[in-house]
C-alpha cells in the first residue's frame, strides 16, 4: 500500500512544472491532534496526489496515530514526546534514508494550508532555493494573518536578527511551513534544533551555504488542539532562541550522517 | 587561627565523603568517570582541613585574615561547582542520545510494521 502511493500517481494538473519526476515527502508532526491530523493527510494527498504523507506522533496520548494512519499516512510513532525539534528530525530521517528529492513541513494542526504547498515547492523544484519558508507577511498573506500583539513582536525581533547574521531580508523566521531540497534534507537529518527550531534552521541554512528563499502563503487559524506556546513558554522560546542564535555564530557544525 | 574543633570536624566530613565515593565504585554504583572529580574534591578537602598551618597561610595568601575556614568553604563550593556543570554536560549528551534513540526506534519501528505488512501480502 505504502509503495503504491510512491510509485506513478500523476499528479492530474501538474502543480508545479518538473514536479512529478522528483520523489517528495510531506512531514507531518503532531502531538494531540486526533481532530485536524486526517485532515491534513487527506488534503495534501488531495493537492498532490503523489506525495507521500509521513505523520511524526510525537508521543501522543490521543488517537493521533490512528486518525492518521487511516486517513493513509504512514506513522512514525516517537516513544516519548521530543518537541517539535526532535519530530522534524525523525521525518528529515525518513526522508534522507528514503531518499527523498523533496520533504515539506505541514504542522499537524491544520493552520498550514496544503493548497499553499506549490508556492513553497516551485522554487525547490526550480533549482533556485535549498530551503523555501511560507511566510505570513508580504503578499496576500498579510492581511490574513492575525496573532497577538507580543507574538507579531517577537516574530519582528526574531526576523530582524536573522536578517542581520544571514545577510538577507527574511519576515517569518517562525514558520513551520516549509520545503527543503536533497541538501536541506542531508543537513537537518544529521543536525536539527530541539525547542523551537524553526528560527535556528533557517540560521543553519544559511551558514551550510544553502539558498533560502521566502515565499508569502496564507495560513489558517488551527483547526483544532492548543497552541504548545502560552505566556510562560514564550519568553524562554525568546531567550533560548536568541541565545541560541548567538552562541551558534560560534558553534562547531555537526557530524554529516555520513561520516559517524 | 582555626578552632581545633573545625578542623576536626572538616576533617572527619571529607574523609567520609572520600570513603562513601570509594565505597559507591566499589560497589559499582559509580562510575570511576564520574567519581574523579569527587575523589578530587574528598582529598583537597581533607587535606586543607587536617593541614591546620597550610589553611592558615592559604586564607593569609588570599587575605582572608578573621576566618580561615572561609578558604575551606570556597574551596568546596568551588568543587561542587565544578561537579554540578560536569553533570549538566552529562545530561545534555545523554537527553542528545536518548532523542537519536528514540528517533531510530519510531523509523525501525516503522520499517518493520512495512516488513510485516509486505510478507502478509507475499
Amino acid at each position: 500500500m505504502a509503495e503504491q502511493l510512491t510509485e506513478a500517481r500523476t499528479v492530474a494538473p501538474e502543480l508545479v512544472p518538473g514536479l512529478d519526476g522528483l520523489r517528495r515527502l510531506a512531514i507531518v508532526p503532531a502531538y494531540n491532534e486526533e481532530e485536524s491530523v486526517a485532515g491534513v493527510v487527506e488534503q495534501v494527498h488531495a493537492v498532490d496526489p503523489g506525495m507521500d504523507v509521513v505523520v511524526v506522533d510525537d508521543g501522543s496520548v490521543d488517537r493521533t496515530a490512528e486518525q492518521a494512519e487511516a486517513a493513509g499516512a504512514r506513522v512514525l510513532r516517537l516513544p516519548f514526546n521530543l518537541g517539535i525539534g526532535g519530530a522534524m528530525q525523525t521525518g528529515f530521517r525518513y526522508a534522507y534514508e528514503h531518499g527523498y528529492d523533496l520533504a515539506v513541513q505541514v504542522d499537524g494542526d491544520g493552520q498550514h494550508d496544503p493548497r499553499e504547498l506549490p508556492k513553497i515547492l516551485a522554487p525547490v523544484v526550480a533549482g533556485e532555493a535549498d530551503l523555501v519558508v511560507g511566510s505570513r507577511f508580504g503578499g496576500d498573506g498579510a492581511t490574513a494573518f492575525r496573532s497577538t500583539a507580543p507574538r507579531r513582536v517577537g516574530i519582528r525581533v526574531f526576523a530582524w536578527t536573522v536578517s542581520r547574521i544571514i545577510h538577507q531580508r527574511v519576515t517569518d523566521t517562525t514558520s513551520g511551513f516549509r520545503a527543503v531540497g536533497r541538501d536541506g534534507i542531508r543537513l537537518f537529518a544529521a543536525d536539527y534544533p530541539h525547542d523551537y527550531p524553526e528560527v535556528e534552521a533557517t540560521v543553519m541554512v544559511a551558514k551550510a551555504k544553502l539558498r533560502l528563499r521566502e515565499v508569502p502563503v496564507a495560513m489558517r487559524e488551527r483547526a483544532g488542539g492548543r497552541s504548545s506556546i502560552t505566556a510562560l513558554r514564550s519568553v524562554y522560546y525568546m531567550a533560548k532562541v536568541l541565545l541560541a542564535l548567538f552562541v551558534g555564530l560560534f558553534r562547531r557544525a555537526a557530524t554529516p550522517l555520513e561520516d559517524r | 587561627m582555626t578552632p581545633l574543633a573545625v578542623s576536626i570536624l572538616g576533617a572527619l566530613a571529607s574523609f567520609a565523603l572520600l570513603l562513601v565515593v570509594l565505597e559507591l565504585i566499589r560497589t559499582r554504583r559509580l562510575r570511576e568517570r564520574y567519581a574523579l572529580l569527587w575523589l578530587a574534591t574528598g582529598v583537597v578537602l581533607t587535606a586543607l582541613a587536617a593541614w591546620r598551618s597550610g589553611l592558615n597561610t592559604i586564607a593569609g595568601w588570599l587575605g582572608v585574615r578573621s576566618y580561615p575556614p572561609a578558604v575551606l568553604f570556597a574551596v568546596g563550593i568551588l568543587f561542587i561547582l565544578a561537579v554540578l556543570l560536569h553533570y549538566s554536560t552529562v545530561i545534555s549528551r545523554l537527553s542528545d542520545q536518548n532523542t537519536v534513540l528514540a528517533q531510530r526506534l519510531a523509523l525501525l519501528e516503522h520499517e518493520l510494521k512495512e516488513q510485516e505488512r509486505r510478507s502478509a501480502a507475499a
